[in-house]
């Protein structure tokens, strides 16, 4: 079989077969490294040509992987008689296994590696209705077993784990304090200063005492310590569950016979619920020191002025509404915090998701419940 | 068979949403016998263990465990049934804020009224029976697997129960280490008469410590083969029983041929 034209460079020689057809010698490495390249010099090399049928002639490959089997389907595809135009000779006993491995013969250029196609609007609307439903029932057994064993602690109150609840309790307490006490000195400050811009005009400036010392025993103080705890906490709790559900802990206490959520809920609500309502009050105390910084130093008021005006306006129901505020916002964070770190599943990454929207939902919370407070104040009082 | 069956599963379906990947499943467990559940990977194995200790409600079936019917909404039963069975978890499942100690000691504590030195003592006694004197002071994190999987052992057996399951108890180990853990299981079953149900798919350590075996499939949803894991690798006529049993891929296997 003589060739009557060639076309070579130093990697391809093309030759024409008398009898039509074409005869492609490819030389050196056929890998990942020039796989790209190959099959686009081809491209162009062949374009010229009418490809009724292609010989590939891979004597002098001495290197073929996958990627230079994805050379071989592209020149397959050229060709216009399609698989039965299309040969390969001359290959090795180490391609030819190859090959056979990657199932070359059934192989088509385009394969769709797509998902599973995604379902109409329709099924995922009713599939995500029935996970939320699904949510929603585990939320409220979960409210109700909290509840189950907080009557079983009233009743028994030895089973309580006093050691986790101490740890807890220094958790989100101690260890809390001190960012708790910085912000809310600082809001107290703030606050002095811009509402006494305002008072000073009508020389009003010992009303700055109230406004502080009343917004934030009231409102700030117990919202901004809820949502440092959320952040510090509810965080916290939420990953400790997650990972302890994912490394088969919350499995092992269970089949051990506890209670996960006796065993890992009451100790983090209990110490919580106390812990909450005690940094709302220092919160409320660091707040009025940072009003009376600036009324001191900037109003020309007197320590005494400041407060005795700050006492004449609390009411120790104010107090005790901020702390109540307080305990229900601690026992929001802690329900939320465990529900989403027992709503983990698989891995890492859903440890995550369950922390970042412990802190988002108890955000949530706190806001929601903060106005249904205000309501009922409203109407009550 | 004379002796008495301490676990019977009947007609048990499992599986999650849509899938179901066990079906009409029924094998019983005898007392004292080492029972291996086995498979290829995602036949069911672990879905089937944790089905039996009540950790997922099967979709059908019943699954009794000592006499007392598993069901995952009956919880003073299932308390009942903790109480005679111990767990070994895949990573072990140790608790990472407390001590090896006090991880062995929990169960112990809640359930006796020993006095605290008295504790103390048996969980030395049970720390010494895995080999992990002297380390009771050690957090979860500070051991290395093998130990993680051996002190999560001495906390499965803390209140001596009368059935022991194990989740793949070898995988992650050395071989080294994992036959220590089979000798150990031999040992235990031997000496205490502890029924032990493993599933694992560690052929070595079926070959020595499995008394009986339960094959699954993932094709076929269920047990494929039942009996002793010897006789089963020389005569079974199942073409995946042999291929399992000695380590052949479907297209090679000299099992293939001829069988079924």
């Amino acid at each position: 079989m003589n060739t009557p034209e060639t076309t070579s460079s130093s990697r391809y020689q093309i030759a024409e077969n008398p009898e039509g057809g074409i005869t492609l010698r490819i030389h050196g490495n056929m890998g990942s490294a020039n796989a790209g390249q190959m099959i686009e010099e081809l491209t162009a090399l062949l374009s010229d040509y009418s490809l009724s049928s292609l010989t590939v002639d891979l004597k002098k490959v001495d290197h073929l992987d996958d990627f230079g089997t994805l050379v071989l389907v592209h020149l397959r595809k050229m060709v216009s008689n399609g698989r039965d135009g299309f040969y390969v000779v001359n290959s090795g006993d180490k391609i030819k296994e190859l090959l056979s491995i990657l199932h070359f013969d059934s192989l088509n250029e385009k394969i769709s590696l797509e998902k599973k196609r995604s379902s109409g609007i329709f099924i995922r609307i009713g599939e995500a209705t029935f996970r939320h439903i699904a949510d929603l029932k585990y939320a409220i057994s979960f409210i109700g077993s909290i509840v189950i064993s907080l009557v079983h602690i009233c009743l028994h109150p030895r089973s309580l784990r006093s050691d986790d609840t101490i740890r807890y309790m220094q958790r989100v307490g101690v260890d809390g304090l001190p960012i708790v006490a910085l912000i809310s000195f600082l809001m107290g400050l703030i606050m002095a200063f811009m509402s006494s811009v305002q008072l000073e005009q009508f020389g009003a400036n010992i009303y700055v005492a109230s406004l502080v010392s009343l917004a934030m025993t009231r409102e700030l103080g117990p919202i901004m310590t809820a949502i440092i705890v959320a952040g510090r906490s509810g965080s916290a709790f939420a990953a400790e569950i997650g990972t302890m559900k994912i490394s088969e802990e919350v499995d092992a206490l269970f089949t051990m016979g506890f209670n996960p959520v006796m065993f890992l809920v009451v100790p983090k609500l209990v110490a919580a619920a106390i812990m909450v309502p005690i940094l709302t009050l220092f919160s409320d105390i660091f707040a009025i020191m940072g009003g009376l910084l600036v009324g001191v130093f900037m109003l020309d008021l007197t320590a005494g002025a400041y407060m005795a005006q700050t006492i004449k306006t609390l009411e120790l129901f104010d107090v005790f509404w901020g702390v109540l505020k307080g305990g229900v916002f601690g026992v929001l964070i802690t329900w939320i915090g465990c529900f989403r770190g027992f709503q983990v599943r698989g891995g890492a990454a859903s440890v995550g998701q369950a922390t970042t929207s412990a802190v988002v939902s108890s955000i949530f919370l706190i806001i929601l419940s903060d106005s249904v407070f205000s309501v009922i104040l409203r109407y009550w009082g | 068979m004379s002796r008495k069956a301490i676990i019977r599963v009947k007609d048990l379906r499992a599986g999650y949403g849509e899938d179901i990947i066990l079906d009409r499943v029924s094998f019983n467990v005898y007392e004292g016998e080492v029972f291996v559940i086995l498979g290829g990977s995602g036949c069911g194995k672990s879905t089937l263990l944790k089905t039996i200790i009540g950790l997922i409600e099967p979709r059908a079936g019943k699954i009794a465990i000592d006499g007392d019917e598993v069901s995952v909404d009956d919880e003073t039963t299932l308390q009942k049934i903790f109480r005679r069975i111990g767990v070994l978890y895949q990573g072990a499942a140790l608790f990472g804020s407390m001590t090896i100690a006090e991880n062995v000691a929990l169960p112990i504590r809640e359930y006796t009224s020993l006095p605290k030195e008295s504790v103390d003592v048996l969980v030395k006694m049970k720390l010494g029976l895995v080999n992990l004197e002297g380390y009771e002071n050690y957090l979860p994190s500070e051991l290395s697997g093998g130990m993680k999987k051996r002190a999560g052992l001495a906390r499965a057996m803390a209140l001596n129960p009368k059935i022991l399951f194990f989740d793949e108890p070898s995988a992650g180990l050395d071989p080294v280490t994992s036959a220590e853990l089979d000798d150990l299981i031999l040992y235990l079953n031997r000496s205490l008469g502890t029924t032990m149900v493993m599933v694992t798919h560690e052929l070595q350590s079926i070959f020595a410590v499995a008394q009986r075996i339960i094959m699954l499939d993932k094709r076929a949803k269920g047990i494929i083969a039942e009996g002793n894991p010897k006789y089963l690798r020389d005569h079974s006529q199942n073409k995946f029983v042999k291929q399992f049993f000695n380590r052949q891929t479907e297209e090679n296997g000299v099992g293939g041929k001829g069988s079924e």
